[in-house]
């Protein structure tokens, strides 16, 4: 078994709560020696507060306790982390180095235009590249993630239907087989979910479809390719039957790793699509965010798009407001930083190498199925692109997907996305991405068929996993009966 | 061959052959043709490493701002942040990992959370924090709509105080439109820079929530205990914001005024200022309202064998188990962020956020005296924390624009929000500024504007 050469062995050194290396007296702070003497009385009285209870340490207790912490984390840096519509590819370095450049982290977002124009050309070129690459005719940078991306689209579609005249469509069409998020964005800006069966082919039913658009429709939100990895071939029929009906189409850009450099989501008719920088263009995830989601819109949405945008004017970038926008959707400009370093990724795959990115994940996926369709069964079994969801179906006593997933664990691999998408069964949703090599997922295929036989052998091996990590499985249950959300002496 | 895609043309070769298929773009028969791209699209030509730094220095050159001394604030403030919070930071552990589903493979992560949810509920002085938002604005938009799908009386107006960052009462207002739900302004008094007395009256019976931030836009520390009493009085939900968050190591907490919810932006704990992002938003409230909130939380647990650990919990109130019925739609938030601001909590501990706080009230102190020896004069009498709002003899934008020929960056003026004020700059001082970098200040303002 190659997965071996994988697997880890590792001390690990116990580490309390920071509060517990509290000492009276310590500092890891360094400020200047001011007299502060009766400073306090510089605030009257009645707006003072009481002692804030934060911890009393030294510097190597800090740099300590959070070295610590992170060897009790996977990431991708580690191992193989094929989190299925998550897009975990390796995190460029340069990336990091150059938004850290002073001259873009030090910015403040109220500095006198002609003084940022680094950073503003910057955003501008970034709109740019990110509207040539997915067919759209203006992007904006302002959403802070992907929901906050939804969000911002679908007020894109609100304010565009509100400008018309059309106050009747509410409803927003979803395919069952759509991330949470669609269905939350739909509320959050007022309209109604309404749920699409996928066909039995795990696609969009185009005469379903059609059957359920009428004068109450604002849109459908789609993934393409799904959540299956599967592409939906009618695209073109399907936005072409939205727009005939007056609707338009929203495209969640969770999945554009698939068809990046090789399709673009504008040509198919998608009206509006956000990106997910965390996911496609490579900035880091920080276990759990900073994202970036920017909105991208055909030509007739422009108008909508948030405030304010960054357009040229001349040799000058500056920052338009625009009336008819769905409004601001956050404080100053986006997640600036992030765009960087989507920037940066950009600027060093070029004209020459974008369409690889698509190639190799597609490639990468399809040999993962190829090597495990025999073992795990896939439900649906259309062609996929980059990503290919398994299920536990003929998994043998009892052994469920949660249980491969912690054998992955033990077995040193990130477990792929599990139980989504929800018309899976037991869903286990593979995304490798095109950073990772042929052995990285010989090694992969090896600890999930090793998985299989240990689900007949010896099933037990596998229901005690994961062992060799800090922890054993978690009780949820009591974590969810009686919430401590925060540290009690 | 391109250093992120390590498939070698051998190995694709196989790879194919196990697959089945005799060309990569085979794989892509279930596009259909008329969409697939002819050729690629027109990105500029692909950079190596090294052209890619030169690059972004010759980009960092046209930001002059980001050297020059700087006196900006208005929501984004620069402090001393430790050098250990960025070595930490940058850990491959922290940076590159996912959100942290698999709790076996992700208890830094959750032990970092956890520890990031105590201490901004302890800085707060509220029961529980979750484990952030996107930042300030969203955070304060959050708060409002939880206050309006939970209020028994279903009420629907919701007064704001017009010293708010425009920014956050501009997203408010786009969050609203989603939902039925007013916003009426308390307008600020002239002389004071807080809100009027006597617009305290427009929180009345019908009034939902309350949402105020101190020290305010201006930089003066509201009346904060007049209007919780306001809000308390007719049981509308007290809704405070901290923007300019260092303030909490000396200013009363949102918890000892009896927030219901309080929000606010850590950016200020060690983050740089990142041309307005990313920096993180905080949320907070009380355990009785624990699930109602929006976003991600930890919980402590034990594992199968009775160790202590952390998992992501409560989750049926979000969007990927309740969908259109969550209590929000957010899903990834500021994490790596969040764990900036515990870094630097942790390192300042009670002691050193106590300092910089006073610090910066001493650094201000400074400034103002410096003034004194200027035709500008403070805009308002209002007690102020860092940031200060200066009346000048001229229209402020003009006199930026002369500062900044000067080198100095002299403030926001408030003309770029509020037309109408159109002589009051808006200037902070941090403990990263000198008294003689106040003094620079003043002397060059007095040579801008004249005397």
């Amino acid at each position: 078994m190659s997965y071996t050469s994988n697997g880890f062995t590792d001390i690990k050194f116990h580490e309390e709560i920071i509060f517990e290396r509290s000492r009276s007296g310590r500092a890891a702070y360094s400020l200047p020696a001011d007299d502060l003497t009766g400073a306090e009385n510089l605030v009257p009285a009645e707006l003072r507060r009481k002692e804030v209870d934060l911890p009393e340490l030294s510097e190597i207790d800090v740099v300590r306790h959070y070295t610590r912490l992170s060897t009790y984390n996977f990431s991708i840096d580690h191992t193989f982390y094929p989190l299925g519509s998550c897009t975990m590819k390796y995190n460029p370095k340069i990336n990091e180095k150059m938004a850290r450049l002073s001259a873009f982290a030090d910015l403040h977002p109220e500095t006198p235009l002609d003084r940022a124009q680094g950073t503003l050309k910057m955003m501008f070129d970034l709109q740019h590249m990110l509207a040539e690459v997915s067919g759209f005719a203006e992007v904006s940078l302002n959403p802070a993630a992907g929901a906050h991306g939804e969000y911002t689209g679908l007020g894109v579609i609100r304010k565009y239907f509100e400008k018309k005249g059309d106050s009747k469509r509410k409803k927003i069409i979803i395919p069952d087989s759509a991330h949470g998020t669609n269905p939350a964005s739909c509320a959050v800006n007022g309209f109604e979910a309404v749920v699409l069966e996928s066909g039995p082919d795990g696609k969009i039913c185009l005469d379903c479809l059609k059957g359920m658009l009428n004068d109450e429709v604002a849109a459908i939100m789609l993934t393409n390719p799904n959540t299956l990895g599967v592409f939906e071939t009618d695209i073109c029929a399907i936005t072409k039957a939205c727009h005939d009906a007056g609707a338009l189409v929203y495209g969640d850009g969770a999945n554009l790793n698939a068809i990046l450099g090789v399709a673009r989501p504008g040509d198919m008719g998608i009206d509006v699509m956000h990106f997910n920088l965390h996911k496609t263009f490579s900035t880091p995830h920080g276990g759990g965010g900073p994202g970036s989601g920017p909105v991208g819109v055909a030509k007739h949405l422009v108008e909508f798009l948030p405030n304010p945008v960054v357009r040229k004017n001349g040799d000058r970038y500056e920052f338009a407001i625009l009336k008819d926008s769905m409004g601001r959707v956050r404080s100053f400009y986006g997640n600036v930083g992030i765009a960087l370093r989507a920037y940066v990724y950009l600027l060093e795959l070029g004209k020459e190498h974008i369409a690889e990115v698509a190639e190799h994940a597609v490639l990468n996926a399809n040999y993962i199925k190829a090597k495990l369709k025999d073992i795990y069964n896939v439900k649906y079994p259309n062609d996929t692109l980059h990503e290919t969801v398994f299920d536990d179906s003929k998994l043998p006593n009892h052994v469920t997907t949660m249980d491969v997933a912690k054998g992955l664990i033990d077995r040193g691999y990130h477990p792929p996305t599990v139980y989504f998408p929800l018309i899976v069964h037991g869903a286990l949703m593979v995304e490798p991405t095109e950073t990772e090599s042929k052995e990285t997922m010989d090694g992969f295929i090896d600890a999930l068929k090793d998985i299989a036989e240990k689900a007949a052998s010896d099933p037990q091996s596998i229901l005690n996993a994961p062992t060799k990590t800090y922890i054993k499985r978690p009780d949820e249950t009591l974590a969810a009966r009686k919430p401590v959300l925060k540290y009690e002496k | 061959m391109m250093r992120y895609l390590p498939n070698t043309p051998a190995e694709v070769k196989e790879m194919l052959a196990a697959i089945g298929v005799g060309s990569v773009r085979d794989l892509f028969k279930c596009v259909p043709q008329n969409v697939l791209l002819k050729e690629p699209p027109a990105l500029p030509k692909a950079l190596s490493e090294m052209e890619i730094e030169r690059h972004m220095a010759e980009l960092g050159e046209k930001n002059t701002g980001a050297a020059m001394l700087s006196f900006l604030g208005g929501g984004c403030y620069r402090h001393y942040a430790p050098s250990l919070i960025d070595q930490m930071l940058i850990r491959s552990e922290f940076y590159t990992a996912y959100t942290p589903y698999q709790p076996e493979a992700s208890q830094g992560t959750l032990r970092a959370i956890f520890e990031f949810q105590t201490m901004i509920a302890n800085l707060f002085s509220m029961d529980v924090s979750n484990a952030s938002m996107y930042d300030g604005a969203t955070a304060a938009a959050e708060a409002v709509m939880m206050a309006l799908r939970n209020d028994r009386k279903k009420r629907t107006r919701i007064v704001v105080a017009s010293t708010l960052h425009p920014h956050y009462i501009q997203t408010l207002k786009t969050y609203l439109e989603g939902f039925t739900g007013e916003v009426v302004l308390m307008e600020f008094d002239q002389k004071t820079g807080r809100v009027a007395d006597k617009e305290l009256a427009k929180i009345d019976k019908d009034t939902v929530a309350v949402l105020f931030q101190y020290p305010n836009w201006f930089g003066v520390i509201e009346d904060i205990h007049a209007i919780a009493k306001a809000a308390k009085a007719v049981e509308a939900w007290l809704i405070p914001a901290v923007i300019e968050t260092t303030a909490l190591g000396i200013l009363t907490a949102p918890g000892e005024l009896g927030a219901d919810i309080a929000v606010g932006e850590g950016q200020p704990l060690g983050i740089p200022l990142n041309y307005g992002g990313p920096g993180v938003g905080l949320f907070t409230t009380r355990n009785d309202h624990v699930r109602k909130m929006p976003g991600r939380l930890v919980g402590k647990t034990a594992d199968r064998e009775g160790k202590e650990c952390f998992v992501l919990t409560l989750s049926a109130r979000e969007q990927h188990i309740k969908r259109e019925k969550a209590t929000s739609n957010i899903c990834s938030n500021q994490g790596l962020m969040a764990l900036a601001a515990s870094m630097y909590l942790a390192t300042m501990g009670k002691e050193g956020l106590r300092k910089v706080a006073l610090m910066n009230l001493k650094r201000k102190e400074c400034l103002v005296t410096a003034l004194t020896k200027t035709k500008a004069k403070l805009a308002f009498t209002g007690p102020t924390y860092n940031e200060i709002a200066i009346l000048l003899p001229q229209k402020a934008d003009a006199v930026v624009e002369k500062m900044a020929a000067e080198g100095i960056l002299a403030g926001v003026p408030a003309s770029r929000y509020y037309p109408a004020l159109d002589n009051i700059l808006i200037t902070a001082t941090t403990e990263l500024h000198s008294c003689a970098d106040a003094e620079r200040f003043a002397t060059t303002l007095a040579k801008v504007i004249g005397g």
